[in-house]
């Protein structure tokens, strides 16, 4: 078959442009599709790609480390530590049983410790990829079910690090003359050196990502071309998981701690929207090669075999997780959710499989084996889904119960502030003195720097933009206010969200009238002219150092602008027609000259009689006539 | 079907306990309409000729509010103050308010024994009510008995409820039954039982 870049790039994109959209027609997430696409390409089906698969995979793998530099850049170093107790409870003791019964099973059948180890701790671990995208495509990520799960998976990312360290352990007792070297380049260091390396990166990443990210960032940002901030983006992901993996640990878990740091930071936003893309794509190559990684033939050889072990595994796993849910209180149809989906084996096992055959611990086809029930495990996930979804589910019939919310994970902003003037932090401080928390987007980025500094949540990005507008919560928040001072800004920004988000209610802020103009024509409901309550605020005092009584120019000042906005409602209307328009004007011009007298001398006497004595008088007078 | 129109007046109806769900209790019914005053009017600046056309469709006015001071909150005074103007409410042209109907639903702090000359507020709760009666009969309305809940502070939930669902009854016999003259003649519109 061609090998060429462009034909395996063909083949790939076609498959899952053709396979996923299919998947999703017929109610399978993108995932399955993935999966079926990489079956289908896969050397047993068409051969269309065959041993450059495993090449793929670790390229793919990339994706894995995308998305959970992503998740850390969800969760600020606060709201992982409210996670703590679930992590250690739910986490932990799923890692722990799991490996426990797994290593068990295999000792009692007779295969020895080493080997039972290695496969028990391998199996425990479950897909991260598969269960965050399934969790996600179904919005499930904040309710009991995708918070236990996203503490599972975490955990059992930190128990990779433990794994491979006690892996070459166990070999080492095993052989004497066991292939260490090909851990990671700083195996040839003794022990402590290793342990010592391991934290410093650790450390340096914490610090990197503080003092170095941070102020790069801010650079590429100064210079407003966007696609450089992309490449800043992946050069910061790129460089951490590089890092990891010179000490030996999971970039994964690597780019997860460099998310999270980055988490507080004012780019969150502006990263998130830059790297979604790479990530979707990259998770949907990983997906791919899974499917195309499955070996049929082995399959087909010793097919009961397999079966039976793929099934064992994804039972016990799940009767684990279930009896983890029933303990920590998970409603029943949440508990199916949680362990149904994490109950395969996760793309690790392809890693330490392998790595254990490196190390001599297991043997070529015992790892085949394996390696096929991973990949059966991971392809049955999507089904057992859909299947507890239309089958499970509905009959329990609890489906739709409204699920409490809960403290871990911190609903988004109803109210979302663009731009962060002076106009806009002076809103934007008004309804935090209120206790209400907008997310702020501001493009310029010295002053979200600054801001920052002064203690103000500020996120820097583009607001013009659907994707950053969707990260920074547009789906969940009811309001958007535009405190932008642009025209072009806010013209764009409204058409943006008129087409993606139609649900926001609009607050626009208008330079002058010509402004207010434009957006009326767009159909914004709320617009507010910068300068017209200070300047009737102003002439307020002015009449008051006159000698007119406060309330009484208080409520001429009211009625005032009440009069001056409808007379701009009506000019709207006009606005078109150039001579109707500077009719208009004129009129208006004329209208705001006289309004003031117009409500002293006849209209406010005439519609207002309050605590007027005179009017009474009159009339009484009159009547008497 | 009678017209209801309930005016409203609590500074603070997020923290009300008895106005809130007295207004909730009747909100949506048909043929009745509830004016939120310190909601539609937060700056004291209150359309007159709009309440006045609010007025003049109605049949039946209320005026739902907290006692305070031996008196409605400020609000209501000043919407009476705007609103019922010379030779419109009253005087020799006022007769836009003739023949209809007038009462205050209200809360008090304190029970019916506190309202009364030997308790502690020194006087009958209709006697703080007088200026609101005359009020009514110079704009040529009928003022009918007020409507009390007294003594929330220390109100069971179960007595109030009670209370509620006895004004929803009331509500809705004002609007389906158009002979107050029994109506006139009780002590309290809380005595009213169909």
């Amino acid at each position: 078959m061609e090998n060429g870049f462009l034909f395996q790039a063909i083949i790939y994109l076609s498959a899952a442009v053709i396979c996923v959209p299919l998947a999703k027609k017929v109610g399978m997430g993108s995932v399955l599709g993935y999966l079926l696409a990489g079956i289908v390409i896969g050397p047993y089906l068409m051969g269309f790609i065959g041993e450059e698969g495993e090449d793929i995979m670790h390229f793919a793998e990339f994706g894995v480390v995308m998305m959970l530099f992503l998740i850390g850049l969800e969760l600020e170093p606060s709201k992982l530590w409210k996670m703590r107790q679930m992590i250690t409870k739910v986490g932990l003791s799923q890692v722990l049983v799991t490996t426990l019964i797994f290593f068990g099973i295999l000792y009692l059948t007779g295969i020895g410790w080493r080997q039972s180890l290695a496969i028990s701790t391998s199996l425990a671990l479950s897909s991260t990829a598969i269960t965050l995208q399934s969790l996600k495509e179904k919005n499930q990520m904040n309710t009991a079910a995708g918070r236990n799960s996203f503490a599972v998976l975490l955990m059992q990312d930190i128990a990779v690090i433990p794994i491979l360290a006690i892996l070459p352990l166990i070999a080492l007792a095993a052989t004497s003359e066991a292939d260490v070297g090909h851990m990671s380049p700083i195996a040839q260091f003794p022990g402590w050196l290793q342990t010592l390396l391991v934290f410093g990166a650790v450390i340096l990443v914490v610090i990197l990502g503080r003092y170095v990210m941070v102020p790069m960032l801010r650079l590429v940002a100064k210079t407003r071309l966007r696609e450089l901030f992309v490449g800043g983006a992946l050069l910061v992901v790129l460089g951490i998981a590089f890092l990891m993996e010179m000490v030996g640990l999971s970039p994964a878990l690597g780019t997860f701690l460099g998310g999270v740091i980055l988490a507080n930071s004012q780019f969150k936003h502006e990263l998130e929207s830059d790297l979604e893309p790479f990530k979707g794509l990259l998770l949907g190559l990983f997906f791919i090669a899974v499917g195309a990684s499955i070996n049929f033939g082995l399959i087909s050889e010793n097919a009961l075999m397999v079966f039976a072990i793929t099934l064992s595994v994804l039972l016990i796993k799940s009767l684990v997780l279930f009896g983890i849910g029933k303990v920590n209180k998970i409603s029943l149809d949440q508990n199916l959710i949680f362990a149904l989906g994490l109950s395969q084996v996760g793309e690790f096992a392809f890693v330490t499989f392998s790595f254990a055959t490196e190390l001599h611990i297991l043997n070529e086809k015992t790892t085949e084996i394996l390696m096929a029930v991973t990949a059966l495990s991971m392809t049955f996930t999507p089904l057992l889904m859909l299947f507890n979804e239309r089958l499970l589910l509905a009959n329990i019939g609890t489906k739709n119960k409204e699920e409490k919310p809960h403290d871990e994970m911190e609903e988004s902003n109803k109210v979302i502030l663009a731009g962060f003037s002076h106009y806009g932090s002076t809103v934007g401080r008004f309804l935090r003195a209120n206790g209400i928390k907008a997310t702020i987007l501001d493009s310029d980025s010295d002053r979200v720097e600054l801001l920052r500094e002064m203690g103000f949540e500020v996120y820097y990005g583009d607001v013009t933009r659907a994707d950053l507008l969707e990260m920074a919560g547009a789906r969940e928040a009811s309001i958007l206010i535009s405190a932008i001072r642009d025209p072009d800004t806010n013209y764009r920004l409204i058409s943006m969200v008129q087409k993606h988000f139609p649900h926001l209610e609009l607050m626009v802020r208008a330079q002058n009238r010509m402004d207010a103009f434009e957006f009326m024509e767009m159909k914004v409901p709320h617009i507010y002219r910068q300068n017209l309550d200070s300047a009737v605020r102003m002439g307020k005092d002015v009449l008051i150092k006159l000698g007119f009584r406060a309330h009484t120019v208080h409520r001429l000042a009211q009625n005032f602008i009440k009069y001056d906005e409808e007379g701009l409602t009506e000019l709207a209307k006009v606005k078109d027609d150039k001579k109707a328009y500077i009719k208009t004007v004129k009129k208006a011009i004329e209208m705001q000259e006289n309004l003031l007298s117009f409500e002293l001398n006849r209209r406010f006497s005439l519609n207002d009689h309050a605590w007027d004595s005179e009017t009474i008088k009159d009339g009484e007078e009159k009547n008497k006539e | 079907m009678k017209n209801i129109l309930v005016l409203m007046a609590h500074p603070k109806l997020e923290h009300s306990k008895v106005i809130a769900r007295l207004m909730a209790s009747i909100n949506g019914l048909e043929n009745i309409e509830i004016t939120d005053l310190y909601e539609r009017y937060p700056d004291f600046n209150i359309d007159v000729q709009h309440e006045q056309e609010m007025l003049i469709s109605a049949d039946i006015v209320i005026l739902m509010h907290p006692l305070y001071w031996y008196s409605a909150p400020p609000l209501m005074k000043q919407w009476i103050d705007l609103v019922l103007e010379y030779n419109w409410a009253y005087g020799h042209k006022g007769i836009y308010l003739k023949g209809k109907y007038l009462f205050n639903a209200i809360s008090t702090g304190g029970s019916i024994d506190a309202y009364s000359t030997k308790g502690h507020h020194g006087f009958p709760i209709k006697e703080f009510l007088l200026p609101f009666k005359q009020t009514a009969r110079l704009c040529n309305m009928v003022y009918l008995p007020p409507f009390h809940i007294a003594g929330t502070h220390n109100i069971t939930s179960k007595k109030l409820q009670q209370e509620i669902n006895d004004f929803k009854a009331l509500i809705l016999h004002l609007r389906d039954n158009p002979n107050y003259y029994k109506l006139e003649q009780l002590p309290f519109l809380n005595d009213f039982k169909q």
